[in-house]
């Protein structure tokens, strides 16, 4: 009944997410494990970003690494060349980050299906073009360091330190995406997802609602860059790479287009297994990738959409 | 029906997971050896865009692990070499650098490929009081000095250096530069800027062109047509250099040309062609091992890892590979000196590294000089007959 519940109700998912949390750093025998698990979390945050944008909305995003990407980069330039406090940077970042898929998005979510995809591929390229050849601002291909964060002249750092600023973002923002899953805007754009039509025909505004869904989804992968970029002290532009965007959307399609649970556990997915898997050495990237074709072939809808329907089935 | 269907799959899933499992552990568990191994831990950009820089230096690294383990060990114990692939992307480095610290319990660290990675992993080896030896060029990491970052490779400023130095003992004061704006030509450009004053140099014209520029006739014209230029230096990497050397042969400019070790490969000289006659460029004693003069001190260290190198791979040896060459034969020399695995004797012993004679270079620490080359780490060599051959000694 229990797990019924983690799966079913929106306190349920919070209270598990929680749990995990909880227990983590209880059983982690070094800082290397809680770092990964800050990873994950972390990953997770971007991740869930692109779940409202491909899970709730429908809306397929190539470039979303693009966002993560200026959110490390605000962090990383605003304190240096613009004297701004980390945090501060922190939320402008975020700002421009909405702002950028504000405008990116206005006339590129007009257009359906792989035109989408393609469009949002280039930004993505075009971001970590920029930020690899501005050398002047953003250090060139070897990255920028990042000023310390402090919170009320307590200076964050210690990987268990980490853990928890990353742990309560990804829970806040599992919370909001929980919140926008049963608002009357998250039913609007699961309607636009199931057919764009019929959305119309019932009175949805779909191309404001696919551009609101695009911002939030921006914001998320803004805030996570930017912690990432606080965590490690150092930001290179592969942050915005394509790989990494590759990287987000396996990670929302593995662990179950649309739903919040999934979004953490396809991002915890590909954080731990390369590490699990490097005593393989020069076949790590096979086995990863054949790893990835087997989850997709006997789990199609992702892990946790499978695992629901497994669970409510022997529950009733 | 629907549901045996999902369980079949997931029996197979659990089936092939299991598997992989086993694999991970059979591959995990060494073969048991006598006394517990000392660990080294390496994080190189193996695959990605700089492999080109990373796998000559995991083969290397393999090679002489496994050379000191033939040989006994290293004071009387094993030695076991973790190496991991970061593919090039800091965050997955600093994961790594972690583990290693965390996780692998290792006492010291080669690698580094790259100078993102590198500074990536810093700040993790600074605080666990590890020694870190580093292979990448930039001089940022050792400048200022951290007490437990080295590093093996030479910087842009000794080549700089190299360079400024022949020009002085050929009498050239007056000197005209054309860069590249990559990041190879504008950090070089800097470094030589910063080091002109030690030689008595002026720059009479600053040039530079951009990386996918395919005709630099305009700036080469405006050098030529500048009084007073003896000699004319060109800091840059890929294609760029040689363009620069094929307008300066078709504009007939007769002043010595320089170009910089960025183009200490093969291919730059079947780009620039005929044009690449008589230019002169900084590099390692290891491109022209085979024409080193017997006295040479480095050429017995030089040609002993290009003939193990290039038997153990089968592949022709190359720069790169000999920065972990000296990056692991430091270390090990260190931790013979210091007859102890603590991390912060070792350090104390890499520091005190005296003429230590390597493929790179002949390395001489100090605490405020975690490099430890000097100029002399470069050869002066001469484009001739589509060779490199050692430069005359200018008198």
């Amino acid at each position: 009944m229990m797990l019924a519940a983690a799966f079913t109700s929106r306190r349920g998912t919070l209270l598990l997410l929680v749990a995990v949390m909880l227990l983590v750093p209880l059983v982690a025998p070094s800082s290397f494990y809680l770092r990964v698990a800050a990873l994950v979390w972390i990953f997770a945050l971007a991740a869930l970003g692109l779940t409202i944008v491909m899970g709730y909305a429908g809306q397929v995003s190539l470039g979303h690494a693009g966002f993560l990407g200026i959110g490390a980069y605000a962090v990383a330039i605003g304190p240096r060349h613009l004297a701004l406090d980390p945090l501060l940077s922190l939320a402008l970042g975020a700002l421009l980050c909405g702002l950028v898929a504000y405008l990116v998005g206005k006339p590129i979510l007009k257009l359906k299906g792989y035109y989408l995809a393609i469009a949002t591929l280039g930004f993505g390229l075009i971001v970590a073009l920029v930020l690899a050849s501005e050398s002047a601002v953003t250090g060139g291909p070897d990255g920028m360091p990042v000023a310390r964060l402090s919170l009320f002249g307590w200076r964050v750092t210690g990987a268990l330190t980490w853990y928890w600023v990353t742990a309560g973002a990804l829970l806040l923002g599992a919370l909001l995406a929980l919140n926008v899953e049963a608002s009357p805007t998250g039913r609007a754009l699961r309607a636009l997802h199931d057919s764009e039509i019929a959305a119309a025909g019932a009175g949805v505004d779909v191309a404001s609602k696919k551009l609101a869904a695009f911002v939030i989804g921006a914001v998320y992968a803004g805030i996570a860059g930017a912690l990432l970029a606080l965590m490690n002290g150092l930001i290179t532009p592969e942050t915005a790479g394509f790989m990494h965007s590759i990287e987000l959307v396996a990670m929302v399609i593995i662990g179950g287009l649309g739903s919040v649970t999934g979004a953490v556990v396809g991002a915890a997915f590909l954080v731990v297994l390369p590490q699990a898997l490097t005593s393989l050495q020069e076949y790590e990237q096979a086995v990863l990738g054949l790893l990835i074709m087997v989850f997709m072939i006997f789990l199609p809808s992702g892990i946790v959409p499978t695992l629901r329907r497994l669970v409510l089935e022997r529950a009733s | 029906m629907g549901t045996t269907i999902v369980r079949r799959w997931m029996l197979r899933a659990a089936a092939v997971s299991t598997a992989v499992s086993a694999v991970v552990l059979h591959a995990g568990g060494s073969g048991a050896l006598a006394a517990e191994p000392i660990r080294i831990g390496a994080v190189l950009s193996v695959t990605g865009s700089a492999a080109f820089l990373g796998d000559p230096e995991a083969k290397t690294l393999k090679i002489y692990v496994d050379e000191i383990n033939r040989k006994g060990g290293l004071l009387g114990r094993p030695v076991q070499l973790v190496l991991y692939d970061d593919g090039g992307d800091a965050n997955k480095a600093r994961t790594f650098a972690t583990r290693l610290v965390g996780d692998n319990k290792v006492i010291a660290m080669v690698g580094g490929t790259g100078t993102g990675t590198t500074l990536a992993m810093m700040p993790v080896f600074e605080e666990a009081e590890i020694p870190f030896v580093s292979l990448a060029g930039g001089i940022e990491i050792v400048e200022p000095a951290r007490p437990f970052v080295f590093k093996t490779p030479h910087t842009d400023k000794t080549a700089c250096q190299k360079v400024f130095e022949d020009m002085k003992l050929r009498g050239f004061t007056k000197i005209a530069l054309i860069s590249g704006t990559d990041g190879f030509g504008k950090s070089m450009r800097n470094q030589c800027l910063k080091v002109t004053g030690d030689y008595g140099i002026s720059i009479l014209a600053d040039e530079s062109y951009g990386p996918a520029d395919a005709d630099m006739t305009p700036q080469l014209n405006k050098i030529k047509n500048t009084a007073g230029v003896q000699a004319v230096l060109n800091p840059g990497f890929g294609q760029g250099p040689a363009i620069v050397t094929r307008n300066y042969a078709q504009l007939g400019i007769s002043l010595p040309f320089y170009q910089s070790h960025g183009v200490a490969s093969k291919s730059f000289i079947e780009l620039a062609g005929s044009a690449a006659e008589g230019v002169r460029l900084p590099a390692p004693a290891l491109l022209v091992a085979d024409k080193l003069a017997p006295e040479d001190k480095q050429k017995a260290v030089v040609s002993e890892y290009k003939k193990t190198y290039e038997t153990a791979t089968g592949q022709p040896v190359s720069t790169f590979g000999g920065y972990a060459f000296d990056g692991i034969q430091l270390l090990v020399k260190a931790i013979e000196r210091a007859k102890s695995v603590d991390p912060r004797a070792i350090r104390d012993e890499l520091e005190a590294t005296r003429d230590y004679v390597g493929v790179t270079g002949i390395y001489t620490m100090a605490p405020n000089d975690h490099l430890g080359l000097g100029a002399e780490s470069f050869r002066m060599l001469e484009i001739k007959g589509g060779e490199w051959v050692p430069a005359a000694q200018p008198r």
